[in-house]
């Protein structure tokens, strides 16, 4: 003890700068990273804020900024730009009405039950918070959808979102079940299935095109004999977001996969060979032992999807351009055509708007379907 | 059982083993994933026959056998690769990629590696201070025209002063998981936010249309991945490797180089891949931060479009030779990439 304590006496004075290096190593190690998200991160997002206040233009010499408070949200929510962001309203009838009857009654119900055992304060807030955005864009998508409602940006973007990764998840799951069996080239197919994801988006955008081209395309002459050569999906709202939603999928089906495949490969073995000797017969072993085990991580995978899904702007601005009208436009891409118009205030709201959304659509999800899933896990 | 006792149906429908399939499922299985086969090839494989093609091939309907039904020629790759300048936009984009995964490596493997083994207290004053200045830098100079120069300077006078006086005698701090938390929620942002600002911010310090830009700005949008991803591979080696050398007098950057990065090499393999692929593809931001001079291969085809109308024979070289490297890499690789996939999904 004597002999440590002395050396430590003695090194203090002579502090080199080996050692003052090796002292704050920690802090030296980290420092990069957060220089470099301050300035590419933060910064960014506090001047994006400030330029979501103000209004900008182009001046002699340069450019003036003007604060003007709420005005550009205001004017995406409810002015001038609504039809853009949020969609043209339609009328809603009573099955529209009733929709919206059910999810607000179900959103209760989950409010109440919360309620009724023990609450805290920021949970309540929280799922006031998550409660409030799943009954505003529950609303807007369904009023977009009524009878004269054209759906805006936002709309656009939920359905990339939610009915694109749902499709994927599907897939990818059935295909890592399929996988998942004791197959002779599993392997093979393994290899196979992850390339789309690798692919540059931009590529599959243009690839898609050539392929849905009705007069040239590999699939023209089976149109032609069908008889519906003349029709153009580009021109067409549904058809076009559901090319948007097939080359989305065909990109991201292979992430579910091959994460799915792990976890059906890391499922109790032993587990699965006894319900078979009782004679389960497959949909039991899934429902029972397959679907448990392979759980959290299929949440985790979701989580994962919906973060990148959200921010989608190759696609639609590769393959329609966003159009026929607004019909295809990510909330990316309509931030990115309001910049290109040097309107930078109102570009700085949507993505404003996008990154709300989105952020507290994921938390959402991650608090109330991966917090859940991952309690089960032993 | 003996089986012949087993009837037909029964031998078709019922596995002859517990680990097996029965014959019936597994005809199933194999033809649904032939089917997915073809969904998955059917595109690749149009996009390189096409780019074989002439104007004449494309338009006079669909061929889809070179030799059989079509003549391949080499003139849109020529055109397109000697004619054109496309090895330009190519090298970018191979600099940029290369370059900005290396950086994001490194720095997000040194981040996640002392987050793992060193204890971090920051005080949360210090944080708020912090972010307070900035605003009122930013304010300053966007509202009133102050210069930056001295707003910064001014702002950093006040940071360190109220660092040493104020802030010490502060309880809260914020630990390792909130800094790991902070650093990996950067991936929520959606780029768009993000970008408009760096254009400024780039456009003030005359970046704008260099591979430097689009460098620093790549590094830092996959930072968080890499710190996501290596932070598990450095948890998983056992101290006392590292604890021994460090008795031995090894100071921590050695430890680090010469003990911890040896021992997750194979995580970093996948790390390294994984964000290369990303950076490879990456379309946002370049599109806002690159114009000519260092546009990468993704904005390049996608510009394809409006200048030339589509010219699909053109435009499939392009994108054949985008995707090769990725396609060939990803499948050779498959398994170290999917190994940081699921090191991200499974741990969340």
């Amino acid at each position: 003890m004597t002999t440590t304590s002395i050396t430590v006496t003695e090194a203090v004075p002579r502090l080199s700068w080996a050692e003052w290096l090796d002292r704050h190593s920690g802090r030296i190690m980290v420092m990069p990273a957060v220089v470099v998200l301050l300035c590419f991160a933060i910064f960014p997002l506090i001047v994006s804020a400030y330029l979501s206040l103000s209004r900008f233009a182009l001046a002699p010499g340069g450019f003036t900024l003007r604060f003007i408070g709420l005005s550009n949200f205001r004017k995406l929510l409810t002015g001038s730009q609504q039809y853009h962001l949020l969609g043209k309203f339609g009328t809603p009838g009573l099955v529209q009405w009733l929709v919206l009857a059910a999810v607000a009654a179900g959103l209760l119900f989950l409010l109440v039950r919360y309620l009724r055992r023990k609450p805290t304060i920021l949970g309540t807030l929280g799922r006031l918070l998550s409660a409030a955005m799943a009954m505003c864009l529950a609303t807007v998508v369904v009023v977009t959808f009524a009878p004269g409602g054209v759906p805006g940006t936002v709309v656009n973007t939920l359905l990339y979102v939610f009915l694109g990764v749902t499709v994927q998840f599907g897939l990818g799951l059935g295909l890592a079940l399929l996988c998942g069996q004791p197959i002779r080239g599993r392997n093979f197919f393994r290899v196979l299935f992850f390339i789309p994801l690798m692919v540059t988006p931009v590529g599959i955008a243009y690839t898609f095109r050539m392929l849905a081209d009705m007069q040239k395309g590999p699939f023209a002459p089976l149109l032609q004999a069908v008889g519906v050569s003349e029709w153009s999906w580009a021109t067409q709202a549904w058809s076009a977001r559901l090319m948007v939603l097939v080359g989305d999928t065909w990109q991201w089906t292979p992430f579910m996969f091959i994460v799915l495949l792990a976890a059906i490969e890391n499922q109790p073995r032993d587990q699965v060979e006894a319900a078979r000797l009782d004679g389960a017969n497959g949909w039991q072993v899934f429902r029972d032992i397959t679907w448990p085990a392979i759980a959290p991580v299929a949440a985790t995978v979701v989580l994962i999807r919906l973060i990148e899904a959200f921010k989608i702007i190759d696609l639609p601005n590769v393959l329609t351009g966003g159009g026929p009208g607004l019909a295809t436009e990510s909330m990316t891409l309509h931030s990115f055509i309001a910049w290109r118009s040097q309107d930078l205030g109102g570009s700085a709201a949507v993505g404003y708007m996008l990154l709300f959304i989105s952020t507290v659509v994921c938390v959402s999800f991650f608090n109330f379907i991966v917090r859940p899933a991952r309690r089960f896990e032993t | 059982m003996n089986s012949d006792s087993r009837s037909l149906v029964r031998r078709l429908f019922e596995p002859a083993t517990v680990d097996d399939v029965a014959p019936a499922a597994k005809l199933a299985t194999y033809v649904l994933l032939s089917l997915w086969s073809l969904v998955v090839l059917t595109p690749l494989y149009w996009v390189l026959i096409t780019s074989f093609k002439g104007p004449g091939e494309v338009d006079n309907g669909p061929f889809y056998i070179p030799f059989v039904d079509f003549t391949p020629s080499l003139q849109a790759w020529d055109f397109m690769l000697l004619q054109n300048n496309t090895a330009r936009p190519y090298l970018n984009s191979i600099v940029v990629a290369l370059a900005s995964t290396v950086l994001a490596v490194l720095i997000g493997a040194l981040a996640a590696y002392s987050l793992v083994r060193i204890r971090f207290q920051v005080k949360l004053a210090a944080v708020a201070l912090f972010l307070i200045l900035l605003v009122a830098v930013i304010v300053a100079v966007a509202t009133f025209g102050a210069p930056w120069e001295i707003a910064v300077a001014a702002a950093c006078a006040l940071f360190l002063i109220g660092l040493f006086t104020l802030i010490g005698r502060t309880r809260l701090a914020v630990g390792n998981n909130d800094i790991e938390f902070w650093i990996i929620s950067n991936r929520i942002m959606p780029p768009i936010v993000a970008v408009l600002p760096i254009y400024v911010m780039f456009q003030q310090l005359r970046l704008l249309d260099t591979q430097v830009a689009l460098i620093a700005t790549y590094t830092a949008v996959n930072l968080p991945i890499v710190v996501w991803l290596t932070r598990d591979f450095f948890a998983a080696i056992p101290l006392d490797l590292e604890e021994s050398a460090q008795i031995d007098g090894a100071s921590k950057f050695r430890v680090f180089f010469t003990i911890a990065l040896p021992l997750v090499r194979s995580g970093l393999v996948a790390t390294f891949l994984l964000v290369l692929i990303l950076a490879w593809n990456e379309y946002l931001l370049a599109l806002f931060l690159s114009n000519a001079k260092a546009q990468t291969m993704p904005v390049l085809v996608s510009a394809q479009n409006t200048t030339r109308g589509p010219q699909w024979w053109n435009m499939s070289v392009l994108i054949v030779v985008m995707i090769a490297p990725v396609v060939v890499i990803s499948s050779i690789l498959q398994k170290h990439i999917a190994r940081g996939l699921l090191v991200g999904a499974v741990k969340g």
